[in-house]
């Protein structure tokens, strides 16, 4: 059970002549829940997409299942940032979280029996099925993100990867989220990249500080060097005593 | 008033509009979608260097422009591959280049003067019965390639990324996608000439768009509007004598300004409601 299912060994990656991730070192073990934390532009969303095979590294390599990530992309489930997305696209909630049920390979009878079970289970799981119908850009910003995790679940993964999930999404509706995925934690194994390192910390298991290197802890708070090299600290120390603690008691 | 569609080029005109409705429909559904509206325009204006190697070389209008509009199409693919939604420049140049190209083969060709204006403005009152059997078999394939990858379409078109972590392959869909294009903006500078393809193009499927929840509904939507549009601006330019193309566009645009107003009005109804 404790078998790593993502190993990052020696990780580099430039892009336009900036290096943005050197020397990354991670393993990630079955069922963890991680938060991939940092500064603005530190390279969160870099590293998150060169897990799922999106970016192939420079140097060193990534493994997801001891498998490249291309060749284990029916396992991977991907909630992307919402800001690229059109909102006023054409497209009813059902056809978006079908869109977890393709595959490469072509054929002409296109979405199978299981894909419509599968997408629509998804949208259940998510409570979204009552707006199946429904054009995407009519749905709330915090329903739309539920649809999008649908999308993820209908591929029927074994690792989750989200980036910033709540970043359209009110306080509350924030915490109901995060429960959501704590529920799904129990199953498989999730990687959530975030700014918020506050709401996050009493739900996940551990976190990865980037900033240009990574910084890994296997518990939900931030040692020393993390806080100070994700240049955050001012914020989690200040914050850090109640209701849980996000920064190691001084010695 | 239907005597008028005895004759045969009124025939081959009505035939021509269709078809080309039909096929702007699907692909300018996927030119809306993909907001790669200007990348379009680009590669109807680059087409004019088609229309230039075809009267330079003596070839038949639809080789001539079909290779070369391909061609620009598949330049087009790779210098806006990366980013395509900020390559302005080079497809500006391309555009340019590929009229002024167009121009100086017309200059040079020897013999006769070119009707430079029915390639401008169209000249669907004047196609071949021939032609007509080339626009069916590429709207053929075109509807065919398109309801063939359609998922593959839909995902790229909604979330590229989400689609390449599926396995879709979006780089040579991507290719795909601007060589229909190409052979659609072929056909369509027949029926309204290369200054107004990009109007017939997109006019309908940005009506459409506001009232489908698919991607399909929106082709079929925006395919009955660009009949509708085709044929109301054929009869009003035989009525009225005037150029075909240009009284296409500005029934498509009186169109789209009438869908915008009654839009905006919808919108105020249903907030003094809520």
């Amino acid at each position: 059970m404790d078998s790593s299912v993502i190993e990052i060994k020696n990780l580099g990656f430039s892009y336009n002549g900036h290096t943005i991730l050197e020397n990354v070192n991670l393993e990630i073990k079955n069922r963890e829940f991680m938060a991939v934390i940092g500064p603005n532009g530190a390279g969160k969303t870099t590293l998150l997409k060169l897990m799922i095979g999106l970016f192939v590294p420079d140097r060193g390599k990534v493994r997801i299942f001891g498998e490249k990530p291309s060749k284990v992309a029916h396992r991977i489930g991907y909630v992307p940032q919402e800001i690229g997305i059109n909102k006023k696209f054409p497209i009813s909630v059902s056809d978006v979280v079908l869109m977890g049920r393709l595959k490469p390979g072509k054929s002409l009878a296109g979405y199978s029996a299981y894909d419509r079970k599968a997408a629509r289970e998804a949208l259940e799981q998510m409570e979204m099925h009552k707006y199946e119908k429904r054009r995407i850009g009519e749905l709330s910003g915090g329903q739309r993100q539920r649809v999008f995790i649908a999308r993820a679940l209908a591929v029927q993964p074994d690792i989750l990867f989200l980036d910033e999930p709540t970043a359209s999404v009110d306080s509350k509706g924030q915490t109901g989220f995060y429960e959501i995925l704590k529920k799904l934690n129990e199953k498989i194994t999730i990687v959530v990249v975030s700014h918020d390192f506050m709401v996050l910390s009493s739900y996940i298991k551990s976190v990865a500080c980037v900033s240009k290197n990574v910084y890994y802890h296997d518990a939900a708070e931030l040692t020393e060097d993390m806080a100070d090299m994700c240049s955050c600290s001012a914020e989690f120390i200040s914050h850090g005593i109640v209701p849980h603690r996000v920064l190691r008691k001084h010695g | 008033m239907l005597e008028i569609f005895q004759f045969e080029f009124m025939q081959n005109a009505v035939f021509a509009g269709l078809l080309a409705s039909i096929t702007c429909g699907v692909i300018g559904t996927l030119v809306v979608v993909n907001r790669i509206v200007f990348i379009s325009g680009g590669i109807a204006h680059a087409a004019y260097g088609g229309i230039g190697i075809a009267f330079y070389f003596k070839l038949p209008y639809m080789v001539g422009t079909l290779g070369f509009s391909l061609l620009v199409s598949i330049i087009m693919a790779v210098v806006t591959l990366k980013d395509r939604h900020h390559s302005d420049t080079v497809i500006g140049v391309l555009w340019a280049m590929g009229m002024a190209f167009g121009i100086l083969l017309l200059d040079l060709s020897p013999g006769y003067n070119v009707d430079l204006m029915s390639y401008l403005f169209g000249s669907i009152l004047a196609v071949p019965r021939s032609d007509l059997w080339y626009m069916l078999g590429l709207s053929l394939v075109i509807i065919f390639l398109t309801a063939f990858f359609y998922n593959d379409f839909l995902a790229m078109s909604y979330d590229e990324e989400f689609a390449r972590i599926r396995g879709v392959h979006v780089t040579p869909l991507y290719f795909l996608l601007l060589a229909m294009i190409a052979v659609s903006v072929v056909m369509v500078i027949r029926v309204v000439g290369l200054i107004l393809v990009i109007a017939l193009l997109t006019i309908p499927p940005f009506i459409a768009e506001k009232y489908s929840n698919s991607i399909w509904k929106m082709m079929i939507f925006a395919s009955i509007l660009g009949s509708i549009f085709t044929i109301t601006g054929l009869l009003i330019s035989y009525w009225f004598d005037i150029t075909s193309g240009a009284s296409i566009i500005m029934v498509a645009g009186t169109g789209f300004f009438l869908s915008l107003i009654s839009g905006k009005i919808m919108d105020a109804a249903r907030r003094r409601e809520a």
